[in-house]
């Protein structure tokens, strides 16, 4: 391989790595996000909080009880999913009628109380969370050096966007949930519990962001506030690919990341900012975003 | 994507405008500005400007929601950006304070332009997202720029003399200086939301489509409401940096921008004195908190979720409701 573009090619790879798995988190916290906004119209700004929520479960699960890396990837989701169940019945439940505002509000609010008591007690520096010893190590593929760990997360991701797409819309239980989104009344009135389906699907989507943090935790440090700058750039990308469609959530996730990683490259300065000057043309010219359905 | 229900969303919570007797609110103002004249003999000036200038903030981000029915997610970015040129202004170009501050308010408005113009393209809950992505943008630029000062900000701006005349540098002078900018801004608001442009702003808020219908503009009414309310958020953000001498990244964080949401919430979306009174309430818990064990961002939080889930006409909003006597 010869000077791309003027770079070497070890850095030019190594940054869109990481662009694609930075895209991997984007994929599965909008995709998160698509599912929720598409059956509870609800706006989940805690969605971040709950992606530290699941890093920190598996960190503690792995200090305070000994459990492993594999099940805390198991276990850490099931968690962080229960106690958006919980969130759903005793709070969010309340607010079906009401402008979708308050659901938004409700939802920051919960964030602010997660990441606050944190912050609390682990200050804003990170713990530390070892790869686990089958995905350590990596290959060297010539042109680049691949990391184990890191090409295990953007399969998993892969793996769980495809699989919740096929669920959704490819099976019974998808096309009962696209059908309540749709006119919960009739739903309901064909037999199907769709206050139960609501409550599932929220913790559903909660239990993907706690995922993406048990996937997080060896790459990043475990950190208080690890999801709440991560939740915007998710906002913008939720932005630009629109909420219509679930492939179409995952994609602009990918895209976005590997966007990311290039401009790390050419013009690092403006790395933080490109996502956000994307959605803002994409407002200019598609103002309901890449795969909206808004009239 | 559908709605919950069959129904259009029930817009019955939705704030409403205007209770209280005219009479009623001309008296609570006159007592009001009555307090307001003699509280910095009982209180400490500099805690209470700062108390003004949240209010101000709040009000401007309340034409907006209560107004309007915009929630902007992204208040922040022109409250801090107007903080950093004020700040920038006086202490690098020695501009006397009323011009740095002026200029901070024109900085503010162009953002407001430029953030409106691509916002209102989307409605609702992502006008919510696509403000905050956008001030995020701008805490940014705030953190990367050269004249910003990265994470220490803008330190030791001197308060200067205004007009060239009125030494700034006496807390009591300072506080009626910050309380003729809250005011004048305080009734450029009700005046606004009293003349035909406001009552086209109501009619958006209550039904878009038929606002459109109706031939008016829609697009520019919120373009307007938008800049106006960026412009005021800004004159708030520069009168702080005045008052504390100090321009941070904290100004222009989407906390700041929740801080907002909240004390407006708090006192009663859409509602006159709504945003006044929450802003005192949350700067004062800020205070007491501050000298406590208790993580601020919790206590925030729980506040919120209490607001929402309980009393979402805010504070005074339920008084007013008790006085019509529908409570």
């Amino acid at each position: 391989m010869l000077e791309l573009l003027g770079v070497p090619p070890q850095v030019l790879f190594g940054q869109l790595l990481l662009g694609l798995i930075n895209g991997s988190f984007y994929a599965l916290l909008s995709l998160g996000l698509a599912v929720i906004f598409g059956m509870l119209n609800v706006i989940n700004f805690a969605h971040g909080a709950q992606y530290m929520l699941g890093a920190f479960a598996a960190w503690m699960l792995l200090k305070f009880a000994g459990v492993n890396y594999w099940v805390a990837l198991v276990l850490a989701p099931v968690l962080v999913g229960l106690l958006g169940v919980v969130l759903e019945k005793l709070m969010l439940s309340r607010l079906y009628k009401l402008d979708h505002l308050y659901g938004l509000l409700l939802t920051f609010g919960l964030a602010l109380i997660i990441e606050g008591m944190f912050r609390h007690w682990y200050g804003v520096s990170g713990q530390p969370y070892p790869i686990p010893q089958a995905l350590a190590g990596g290959h060297n593929l010539g042109f680049m050096f691949l990391p184990t760990y890191r090409g295990w997360v953007v399969a998993v991701s892969l793996v769980v966007c495809f699989g919740t797409w096929f669920m959704i819309e490819r099976t019974r239980l998808g096309a009962y949930l696209r059908a309540a989104t749709e006119n919960p009344v009739l739903v309901q009135a064909f037999g199907i519990n769709v206050p139960v389906m609501i409550t599932a699907t929220y913790g559903f989507g909660v239990a993907l962001a706690g995922l993406a943090g048990v996937l997080a935790a060896p790459i990043y440090q475990v950190n208080p506030l690890m999801g709440s700058h991560l939740i915007i750039v998710v906002f913008a990308v939720v932005v630009i690919g629109g909420m219509g469609s679930i492939l179409g959530a995952v994609l602009t996730g990918f895209m976005l990341g590997i966007l990311e990683g290039f401009t790390k490259v050419f013009y690092p300065e403006a790395s933080n900012i490109v996502i956000f000057v994307v959605m803002a043309v994409v407002l200019l010219i598609k103002p309901a975003g890449l795969f909206g359905r808004e009239k | 994507m559908a709605t919950h229900s069959q129904t259009a969303p029930s817009r019955a919570e939705a704030p409403r405008a205007g209770q209280g007797s005219p009479a009623l609110k001309w008296a609570a103002l006159a007592a009001l500005l009555v307090v307001a004249l003699v509280a910095p003999f009982q209180l400490y000036p500099v805690f209470l400007a700062k108390a003004l200038c949240f209010a101000l903030f709040a009000c401007a981000f309340n034409l907006l929601i209560g107004y309007v029915g915009l929630l902007s997610f992204g208040h922040a970015a022109f409250f801090g950006s107007a903080a950093y040129v004020t700040a920038h202004a006086v202490k690098v170009w020695g501009l006397t304070p009323e011009l740095g501050i002026l200029l901070g308010v024109a900085v503010a408005a162009l953002f407001g332009l430029g953030f409106g113009f691509l916002a209102i393209r989307r409605q609702g809950i992502y006008f919510a997202m696509v403000t905050l992505a956008l001030s995020q943008m701008v805490f940014f630029l705030a953190l990367q720029l050269p004249f910003t000062g990265g994470e220490d900000g803008i330190q030791a701006v001197p308060r200067g003399y205004l007009f060239g005349v009125i030494d700034l540098g006496d807390n009591l002078a300072m506080y009626y200086f910050v309380l003729a900018v809250f005011l004048a801004g305080f009734l450029l608001i009700y005046r606004t939301i009293h003349s035909p442009f406001g009552q086209v702003l109501k009619a958006i808020r209550e039904n878009e489509p038929r606002a459109v219908s109706l031939g008016y503009k829609v697009d520019q009414y919120k373009l307007a409401a938008f800049v106006m309310s960026a412009a005021l958020a800004g004159l708030a953000g520069g009168t702080k940096a005045i008052v504390f001498q100090l321009a941070s990244l904290t100004d222009i964080t989407w906390q700041m921008s929740g801080e907002v949401v909240l004390m407006t919430l708090l006192g009663g979306l859409g509602t006159i004195f709504g945003p006044v009174v929450g802003a005192f309430l949350v700067v004062t818990l800020q205070n007491y908190l501050a000298g406590t064990q208790l993580p601020v961002t919790v206590v925030t939080g729980v506040i919120f979720v209490v607001c929402v889930l309980l009393f979402r006409r805010g504070i005074v909003g339920e008084i007013g409701a008790l006085l019509k006597g529908r409570a």
